[in-house]
């Protein structure tokens, strides 16, 4: 039985518009990344698949499918377009 | 995070001033500065632009660039290397990025800093919304996710 732990999520960019927040924090029982972003995309409808996807953990680029600890912040990161 | 003056990357929310970049690169043993400036152009895919706006990701961009600044210092033989990304919103013809490399000799500052441009366009957590002339916008290299029409929300009054 997992308990559920209290990450901060930061959104850029399109994710942003479409959750309409810079970053929030929240419940989840989301064991990692890829579950968080499933979870995320269900209840705010974001369309980008998570192929398209790079994933920060506490500021450092990260893996979807790696264990969070409780108080992480995680960054979801659409394709990058600098320059 | 190294943040060398002459080694650096960074995100800037005021226009880039190149001459005060090239200063940081002076170096008594460098032969040769080479350097690349991505302007705001007026076109894209065959739509015209009005205006761009520029979104970061400071806390891992700056330490992804400086990864970058790193590796072409590790890589080519160069003595110095600085990038300056804009963030915000950009005008036709702006400044969006400068990169600057310095070398006891030319080849390896020409190398170096394409290396630094290419990767910093495929790595860095930099990504742009586009304002077109016919009142539509949309981030570049997500496809037609974000494309809607902005007439609630483009700016009046210009």
């Amino acid at each position: 039985m997992s308990s559920e732990i209290s990450v901060k999520v930061e959104y850029f960019a399109v994710l942003r518009e479409q959750r309409g927040l810079s970053s929030e924090t929240r419940l989840t029982g989301c064991e990692n990344p890829r579950d968080l972003y499933h979870e995320l995309a269900r209840e705010h409808g974001f369309r980008l698949p998570l192929r398209d996807l790079k994933v920060a953990v506490n500021g450092e680029f990260g893996q979807f499918s790696q264990t969070l600890s409780d108080g992480d912040t995680v960054v979801f990161i659409p394709p990058v377009a600098g320059g | 995070m190294i943040s060398v003056a002459g080694r650096s990357f960074r995100l800037s929310g005021e226009p880039i001033d190149p001459p005060e970049l090239k200063r940081l690169l002076v170096q008594k043993d460098a032969g040769g500065f080479v350097s690349f400036e991505g302007w705001v152009r007026g076109n894209n895919e065959g739509r015209e632009v009005e205006s761009l706006e520029y979104e970061g990701y400071r806390e891992l961009a700056e330490k992804e660039g400086g990864t970058i600044i790193a590796e072409a210092l590790r890589n080519f033989a160069i003595i110095g290397a600085e990038c300056t990304h804009r963030v915000g919103h950009l005008r036709i013809g702006d400044l969006a990025v400068w990169v600057g490399v310095t070398a006891e000799h030319r080849q390896d500052s020409f190398a170096a800093c394409q290396f630094i441009i290419d990767q910093v366009k495929l790595r860095v957590p930099i990504w742009k919304k586009e304002h077109y002339i016919d009142g539509n916008s949309g981030w570049i290299g997500i496809g037609n996710v974000s494309d809607r029409p902005v007439s609630e929300t483009a700016e009046g009054g210009r």
